[in-house]
């Protein structure tokens, strides 16, 4: 049994064995080399001046930041539970960098780097995990929906919101276009399939940015498909890629491309970001249960942020100053995060009957008004 | 047997049903490593990769699967990791699983269990991770469902539901996980089975009669307890399964009540409750002292903060109030005198 020239399969029963290095015929596009080392390709050039990437590795260690600090209120007992990010700050940087002002982005759980792109203060992320909002913020306002923990769902809100652009004629030239992030494991729903579909069939305006991060909470990347994701994008009809999700250039390179492709008119990209997940999938998990320590150590040899900073500083574009500036910079934020935290206010009794319908319902109002009464009875001030 | 918890009586009542019965397999995601509430611990390295399979994230494929895994001679237990996800393959268990049996005229049948965590119990999981979901199942016939209210209740239900030719949905409750107790003594054989649609009465009283699933059977447990220092007596059912439904053990406590309250878990528009009120409204009419009364969720989707969700969620204090006011409202009976 043949699949592809891969040779992703090989015979029945064997395992696919996506854990090897790409075969010669995968390729994975690279402009910065896990040593700094920057390298062209030619369909994705990319000119960036010294402070542009200097921008981008301060965004990377700010979200870095955000990321370490959450960990560490989650352990203290000040947020319920935090998915970690660690290890795919390029892949959400590279990308979240590449959106205009008008692009819609759909997140999971995990997209506090493209959040963050997105202008979203990161402590607007932290009411969800210390569960005192189920994530409040306007998705309109920021073109950052709210993070979608059912898996899959948000691939076809994406698709519809594209569809939405599409029908409103703001696809041409000067277009918008939706981006919509999920994992790996993701790739087995119903909904991603069905919005690959839709996506192709309709030519929407959309990019589907998977982050191949190779673990589905105890589910290694075997156990979703046999073939590099990217490759099923033939088969429903439009172009897949697979870029180095830990190298910020080449992510805001192929991002760039696909969303300008997808606002022109070109119709859906699948890029898949070839990244890992060096912490736990939450904090509530435990990934030595699972996968060997070995091979986080080989994935922290492709830290993305330190071949930025190995680069920056080879080329001399930064010197000691400016990394300690970012340093103290994430200090004062993570510390603000905290403080943030700390201080943020336990939603009022009477709003667990707020937003569930756009007008007024009777049954509720009747309940609302007798649990005021109730709160009322109370005599002290600290009820309400 | 020994003490267990309620996630440990889970993976013992596997363990003992797929040593039992070599048809039985189990599938979901992560089920492999033990599975995220760990109710399937040292099940792959018992019973090998060909009896318990790590699926990939597909739940319409996971119960679907199931079916055809049914259908094909195996009697699969199929784990949908969080209750709330059965919106996601409900075509498959509403349109499909449920339907087998009558649309072939009998011909097929479909062993098969579908289990996962459900509720809410201040864990904070929010309206899509937390929700109490039992009565979208029952407003499906063709499907079996039970929800254990402790240990000994998840070990002897689930082996129940493995060895049902019907297909059973089996609602673990995710903050009774935790929860400690004691196994009955079993049979000759050793093994620990439930019947389906037998409720069990908890504690014993006369004034009125609790009736509770799943989490709120401990909620109605410590009422009774706050009311017994009160001098009210209250009588406490643990239904253990929706369908079948033990109606008739709700009666005869009714009988002898003349009172009856129902707590449950889910919002009470459309819950379980309200087919149980409707029973007793029907059924023991001239029994009733008072109106029966029914303490559910608030209709509203669940909260994500704690404050909230205890506010929405069914308490002791108010099953403990909506008792006081049956009383309060009870009417003299000739029959109870
Ligand atoms: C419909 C649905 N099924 C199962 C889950 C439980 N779950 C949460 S995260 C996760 C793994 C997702 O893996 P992947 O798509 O690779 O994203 P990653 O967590 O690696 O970023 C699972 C199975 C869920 N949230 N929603
Ligand atoms: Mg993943």
């Amino acid at each position: 049994m043949t699949v592809d020239a891969d040779g992703a399969v090989t015979a029945p029963g064997t395992p696919a064995g996506l854990d090897r290095p790409p075969g010669p015929r995968t390729e994975t596009i690279q402009l910065l080399t896990p040593e700094g080392e920057r390298v062209e390709h030619p369909d994705y050039p990319l000119e960036l001046t010294d402070d542009e990437i200097k921008d981008l590795y301060r965004d990377l260690v700010l979200v870095r930041r955000i990321d370490t600090e959450a960990i560490a209120l989650q352990r203290q007992g000040e947020l319920g539970i935090w998915a970690s990010l660690l290890g795919q700050e390029a892949a959400q940087v590279g990308s979240g960098r590449a959106l205009g002002p008008r692009d819609m982005a759909f997140p999971t759980y995990r997209e506090h780097g493209v959040a963050w792109c997105r202008g979203l203060d990161p402590t607007r992320l932290l009411e969800l995990f210390r569960g005192v909002s189920h994530g409040g913020w306007d998705p309109a306002a920021h073109k950052f929906h709210l993070y979608t923990i059912v898996i899959g769902s948000q691939t076809l809100h994406a698709t519809g919101y594209a569809m939405g652009i599409q029908r409103d004629g703001a696809v041409g030239e000067d277009g918008e276009a939706a981006i919509v992030y999920f994992g790996d494991g993701a790739t087995s729903q119903g909904d991603v399939n069905e919005a690959f579909i839709w996506a192709s069939v309709f030519n929407a305006p959309i990019v589907f940015f998977c982050q191949n991060n190779q673990w589905a909470i105890s589910e290694p990347l075997e156990r979703q498909s046999r073939i590099p994701l990217y490759k099923r994008a033939s088969g429903f009809g439009f172009p897949g890629l697979r870029v180095d999700g830990n190298d910020v250039l080449a992510c805001l390179a192929v991002t760039r491309k696909a969303m300008q492709a997808a606002r022109e008119g070109q119709g859906p990209t699948l890029i898949e970001a070839f990244t890992y997940r060096m912490g736990a999938h939450t904090t509530t998990d435990d990934p030595t249960r699972y996968r060997l320590a070995s091979e986080l150590q080989a994935w922290k040899l492709k830290d993305p942020i330190e071949r930025v900073k190995a680069y920056l500083v080879r080329t001399g574009a930064a010197d000691a100053a400016f990394l300690e500036g970012v340093d103290a910079e994430a200090d004062d934020l993570g510390g603000r995060v905290r403080q943030a935290c700390l201080e943020m206010p336990d939603p009022q009794p009477l709003a667990i009957f707020e937003n569930v319908y756009a007008g007024p319902n009777a049954l509720l109002d009747a309940e609302r008004e007798q649990y005021a009464a109730y709160l009322d009875s109370f005599t002290g001030e600290e009820a309400r | 047997m020994a003490e267990l918890t309620y996630r440990q009586a889970v993976a013992a009542a596997l363990a003992q049903e797929m040593a039992r019965d070599d048809r039985v397999v189990l599938l979901g995601e992560d089920v492999a490593s033990g599975g995220v509430f760990k109710t399937t611990g040292g099940l792959r390295e018992r019973f090998g990769a060909d009896r318990v399979w790590d699926t990939p994230i597909s739940e319409q494929a996971i119960a679907g699967a199931a079916m055809g895994a049914a259908m094909a001679g195996l009697r699969p237990v199929a784990e949908i990791m969080f209750a709330d996800f059965y919106a996601t393959c409900w075509d498959q268990v509403a349109n499909e699983i449920a339907k087998v049996r009558y649309m072939t005229g009998g011909q097929v049948s479909l062993p098969l269990v579908l289990r996962g965590a459900n509720g809410s119990g201040g864990l904070g999981f929010g309206s899509q991770h937390g929700q109490s979901v039992e009565n979208w199942a029952m407003t499906v016939p063709g499907l079996k469902i039970a929800s254990p209210a402790g240990p000994a209740e998840a070990f002897g239900l689930l082996a129940a539901a493995i060895r049902d030719d019907d297909p059973v949905v089996v609602f673990e409750h995710k903050a009774l996980y935790g929860r400690k107790e004691a196994m009955p003594d079993t049979g000759p054989d050793g093994e620990h089975v439930l019947p389906l649609g037998q409720a069990r009465t908890v504690r014993a009283g006369r004034d009125v009669t609790l009736v509770g699933l799943s989490i709120t059977v401990g909620t109605c447990l410590a009422a009774a307890d706050e009311l017994a220092a009160e001098g009210i007596e209250a009588e406490v059912i643990d239904l253990r399964t929706l369908v079948p439904l033990d109606a008739a053990a709700v009666l005869s406590s009714v009988a002898r009540t003349g009172r009856l309250v129902v707590a449950e878990e889910n919002p009470g528009q459309l819950g379980w409750g309200a087919s149980i009120a409707a029973i007793a409204a029907q059924e023991a009419f001239g029994d009733l002292a008072a109106p029966v009364t029914r303490v559910s969720g608030g209709n509203v989707p669940l909260p994500v903060a704690a404050s909230l969700e205890a506010e929405v969620d069914v308490s002791v204090s108010r099953i403990a109030g909506a008792v006081r006011g049956v009383l309060g409202a009870s009417r003299p009976l000739s029959s109870t005198g």
